[in-house]
Formats: structure tokens, sequence, C-alpha cells
């Protein structure tokens, strides 16, 4: 075990997927010389060389659509987009591009490539910087789209992704970079598609995922001190989707309240209401509760900012209203 | 003179040129019956580009092409069969029914596909050419695209990246003067599309399209060149669209002048005349003929072919386990 920031258990995984398998290569904007605005390419250039660790112009349309061609012709890309809000440049790339090949080619290609982005709001980056784009994501078939909320999950499950053949994107949050957590030596790998149980509790089940898992641990805390028992798991996959771990929770719980980060309306928190719904309905005895960002653009101005962002409290508060 | 066709080259990129011909024509037949699906678009006078640019690769390279690529596909050694057979939803067909005439690909042969998002196919085959270069391969990608792609944003996002990184790709700018309907000249700024060329510090050259000898020498220097490790390069084929957008082109915006003008300067025609000097007159018939038969053999044994059965693909299953 070692004690590592989020973004440095990403930079381990990298350069020990890299190491293993010369395959494997990183491009993106400002990754190399500088390191990634994130850090977390920090000294791969160096280690690696400028062939497997490129730096690149402005060019999130083309570049998308390179990692998907190189993945099928024999190597294993890993692209970086900087934000999660340049994602819609990267769409023709994954809509119709990523998505289609493996099956209108009847299973003669493989994918294998990553697609590492950030998103999410809390940092004063404004309207442009801030957005957690994950349902856009998540509805496209044949991508699979994770998000982990630990430095542990992120180091395993970047080592996992980048040995995948399908393509993915990883999605992590510019407020967890700097988040440190324990993370088991060696080779490990966090299978994609698995939730992970971080709190066992009886009354009500909170499904998260990225940042709005710590927020949702900090609400159990909460809700411990009203005398209230809630169970939190981690989805850590938004596709594909452990809905077994969904159900068993509620199974236990009967009561569940689902947070993310993005829109409510058609928003992935929508979509694991729908899937309870569809697998769980019998175990409910409340409606499913929601908590996402209010369906408008992210402001820049703090107090404007926070009030909009879903967090502890506003969990605590679902939480309460759907025991009720 | 240097990337000549030999005569037997040249022989078989007209024998290839003519099972294209045929292609086309059988599926403008069957069109006509109610007998195709979808839309269909036909590279009837183009086929020297398509053929002759590919004839330059070796195996282990790779193509791209457009939503009109017929003649990449058999260019690139491509059956006819499979490619009929697609192009009529069969399960013989090179992808089993499931692309569609437009997204043909056959990855053991290097087609890594025709692609209807116009514009798509050009950082497609730089992507190639980056896993190439990344693994040290001794291959090149090659792009077939059109005057129509030529002004997408993505198309200079990606012949940046290819310059800059001395990718081994070129690429074949198929000039057929039309996206859709709009004629060449009232979507493009410059009239000579290659001139941009050089703003990525990549050469150029412009060659008749039809003239299968010269777009085969052209893009085999460039190939040879992008196989040297010294970069892409666009070569700009100036043909002509014979026979409208698709099937389902109501026409009316190209003139009967225009048309009859580019019809005598034919490919099958100029590449033709260009072999008698070498060629027996028997052996062209004899070849002639074979083309002809072949391809109404694949057509016949194609329209047999039984139909794919619907299943759902797991792969694409949004929960990780069976639902």
């Amino acid at each position: 075990m070692a004690l590592m920031r989020y973004a440095e258990a990403l930079n381990a995984a990298l350069r020990e997927e890299m190491a293993a398998d010369p395959s494997v290569f990183l491009f993106g904007e400002d990754i190399g010389r500088y390191g990634g605005v994130f850090k977390v390419t920090k000294g791969l250039m160096e280690e690696f060389g400028e062939s497997r660790v490129r730096d690149t112009p402005i060019s999130e349309q083309a570049m998308t659509a390179m990692a998907v061609t190189a993945a099928m012709t024999g190597t294993r890309p890993v692209l970086e987009i900087m934000y999660a809000d340049f994602i819609p440049l990267s769409l023709d790339a994954l809509v119709n591009q990523a998505s289609i090949y493996n099956y209108i080619w009847d299973g003669k290609v493989k994918m294998p490539f990553v697609l590492r982005t950030q998103g999410g709001g809390g940092s004063g980056a404004g309207a442009q910087h801030s957005k957690a784009l994950d349902s856009m994501l998540a509805h496209i078939p044949g991508i699979k789209v994770v998000a982990p909320s630990t430095p542990a999950d992120a180091k395993g499950m970047l080592k996992a992704a980048i040995r995948d053949d399908q393509p993915v994107v990883f999605l992590e949050h510019k407020l967890l970079y700097n988040v440190r957590g324990e993370v088991p030596d060696g080779d490990i790998i966090v299978p994609l598609g698995k939730a992970a149980t971080l709190r066992e509790g009886k009354d009500v089940s909170l499904f998260a995922t990225s940042k709005m898992v710590v927020e949702a641990v900090k609400a159990a805390d909460l809700l411990q001190a009203d005398g209230i028992s809630a169970e939190v798991i981690d989805l850590r996959s938004l596709r594909p989707l452990d809905v077994n771990a969904i159900v068993t929770s509620i199974s236990k719980t009967h009561h569940a309240v689902v947070v993310n980060e993005g829109w409510r309306f058609c928003g992935y928190a929508a979509e694991l209401s729908a899937t309870i719904m569809d697998f769980a309905f019998d175990e409910l005895d409340a409606p499913v509760a929601r908590v996402t960002l209010p369906d408008m653009p992210i402001p820049y101005s703090e107090p404007l900012e926070i009030a909009m962002l879903p967090n502890a409290d506003k969990i605590r508060a679902a939480a309460l209203a759907t025991l009720k | 003179m240097k990337n000549t066709p030999s005569v037997e080259e040249h022989l078989e990129i007209y024998r290839k040129m003519l099972m294209v011909r045929h292609l086309e024509e059988g599926l403008g037949a069957l069109h006509k019956e109610g007998r195709t699906r979808g839309p269909i678009h036909r590279c009837d006078g183009q086929e020297a580009v398509g053929i002759a640019a590919t004839a330059v690769l070796e195996a282990g390279d790779k193509v791209t092409t457009t939503h009109r690529g017929h003649a990449v596909y058999i260019g690139k050694g491509m059956e006819l069969r499979p490619v009929i057979a697609e192009i009529f939803g069969r399960e013989t067909g090179a992808c089993a029914g499931r692309a569609g005439h437009m997204l043909v690909a056959d990855v053991e042969k290097g087609v890594i596909g025709g692609n209807a998002i116009v514009g798509a196919g050009i950082p497609a085959a730089t992507g190639m050419a980056l896993s190439m270069q990344v693994m040290g391969q001794p291959n090149v990608a090659m792009c077939v695209f059109g005057d129509g792609a030529a002004q997408t944003g993505i198309c200079h996002e990606a012949m940046n990246m290819a310059a800059l990184w001395k990718l081994p790709v070129v690429f074949v700018l198929e000039h057929n003067q039309f996206g859709l309907t709009v004629p060449s000249d009232v979507q493009s700024s410059v009239k000579d599309i290659s001139i941009r060329a050089a703003g990525y510090g990549m050469p150029s050259e412009i060659v008749d399209g039809n003239d299968a000898v010269a777009v085969y020498r052209a893009v085999g220097a460039m190939a040879e060149r992008a196989r040297r490790g010294e970069g892409p390069g666009m070569i700009e084929c100036k043909t002509y669209r014979l026979e409208g957008f698709s099937t389902s082109d109501m026409g009316g915006y190209q003139t009967k002048e225009e048309i009859a003008a580019w019809k005598a300067r034919d490919p099958l025609k100029i590449s033709r005349d260009a072999l008698t000097a070498d060629v027996d007159e028997a052996k062209l018939v004899e070849v002639e003929a074979k083309a002809k038969a072949d391809v109404d053999e694949a057509f016949a044994t194609a329209l047999s072919d039984p139909m794919p059965q619907f299943a759902i693909d797991e792969a694409c299953n949004p929960y990780s386990e069976a639902h």
C-alpha cells in the first residue's frame, strides 16, 4: 500500500501499462513537455519519448477520430481531452465511428482506446469548463464509460481500461486529482462494470459516481447523526452498469437516492431511476429521489456555482424526504 | 518513366475498372427494377482514381474511402461477391449485411472502410498512419476523399497533424466537381484544392483523374515518399461524377454538354487506347468479356445468397451482467 493522490495513481497506471506494452501511447494537449494541465502525465514523455507521448495541436475532433482508427490497427492509444466540456467536439468520432465498427464489421475489429477526460464543477472555471456530460457519453452503445472516485480505483480501472478491447471513456474530476488515498502495490486491476459498497446501511441506498461519491459518503455521516443508516454504493462504471449491485442494495433498504453531477432532464440520474423501476420496482417503498444539477448553465461567481452543485446537504435532504 | 505501371499492371487496372463499371451499371439497372435498398452512390466515370491509386499499395497498407467507394473496395483486393452481397444486405456480404454499400470494410485486405460522414475518412487514415509510425511499421495509409470532404474542419485538423508528425499517409483527392448537388466552385474558395497542401508544408500534384496511368504515377511517387518517412502528400485527381449523387438524385443541375464532354474522356476509353499499343485486340476483348462475365456471375450468386438473422449485440449491453 502507498498513499497517493488520485492524479499520481493515474500516472502510475499509465507508466506501468506503457512499460508493459509498447503499443500503448498517449496523445493530447499539453500532456508531454508540461506533463498535463492536471499533471497526470508528468514525466512520461521523458521516460517513453516523443513518439509515444505526443503534445497535440488543439484538434479534438480529429484526435478522437484518429484514436479510433489507431486502435483498430494495432495500437492502444490513450487520448486526453482536457475538459469534458470539449467532448461535443469528439462526438462524431464516438457516435458515428467508434460505436459502430465492431458491430457493423461483424466483430472483425477491436478498438482498444481510452479517452481520458475530466469534468465537474466547483473550481470557478465557468460554463465551458465545469460540466459533467456523463449521460451524453453513457448513451452511446458499444462504448464503456467509467468514473472512479478513489485513487485506488483510478489506478486499477485505468489499467483495466487500457487493456480492454472496447473503447472506454474514462471520466476524472478536477476536484479529485489532489485527493489522497491508499493504493495497493503491484499490478492491481479493478474490473470495469463492478460497483463497490463503500458504506453498509439498512435504511436508504445512495448511488453515485466520481466526486458525488465523496458527497454521498459525507451525506451518510450527516444521516447517521439523524439516526438513519445509509448505504453508499460507488457505481464506478456508468456503462456497463452493475445493476445487480443496485438491486441487492435496494432489496435491503427499499429506498433509493441517485446522485449525478450532470443535468437532470434526460440525465444519468434519470437513467438510474428508470433502471431501478425496471429491475427493482417491487422492492421500493418510496419513489426514487434524484439529486442533480439544475437544468441550466453553470455560473462563474462562487456563491452562484456552489448553490447549484449537488452536495452532501442536498443528498441528505433527498434521503430524508424519501424516508418520510 | 519512374512509377509507370507495367503493361500487366495497367491491364489489371483496366480489368478492375471494367468490373467496377459493370457493377455500377448493374446496380443502376436493379435500382430501376426496385431491387436495391437505400441510396446507392455510383462512381461511374471515376474508376481510374480508386483503382489506380490503390494499385500502388502493398498488402499491409490501409485505405479509407468515401460513401462512393466501390472502386477502392475492388482496387484494394476485395472480391466482387462479398461486395455485391453486402450491397444487397446478404449474410455472405463482407460485413454480413450490417454495413451496407457505404461502409464496406475488409480488415484483412486493408480496406478500413467506406465512411459516410463526409470528411471522417481523413482523420481515419491519419490515425492509421499514426499507429504505423508508433509501431515502426513500413506501411502507408491512404485516404481517398472528395472535394466536398475537403471543405470540412476536420480535414484541416487531420492534415496539420499528418504533416506536423510526418505521418505515412497519402491524401488522394477525388475531385468529382460536386458535393451532392452543389458544384465545387460554389463550395470552395479555390479551384485547385491541392494548393492548400502548401499551407501544411505538404507536397501536392494535380493529375488527370480519368487517366489511370497518370493517377498511378503520381500516387505511387507520393506513397514511396511517405514510406521513406518523408511525410504525407496530396494528389488531386480531376474527374467527374457521371451518374449523379445517388440513386435518389433527381438530376437537373448537370448540363448535357458537360456530361458529354466528360464521357468523351471516359477513363475506360483512355486506358483502352493506351493499352492497344502493347496488347493485342483479341486479348483486350478477352479481358473485357471476362470482366463482364465475372460481374454477372457475382450478381447472380450474391442475389441468391441468404439474408442474415437479427440478434442483439451483447457487446453493446449497457449492463455488466446479462439482463
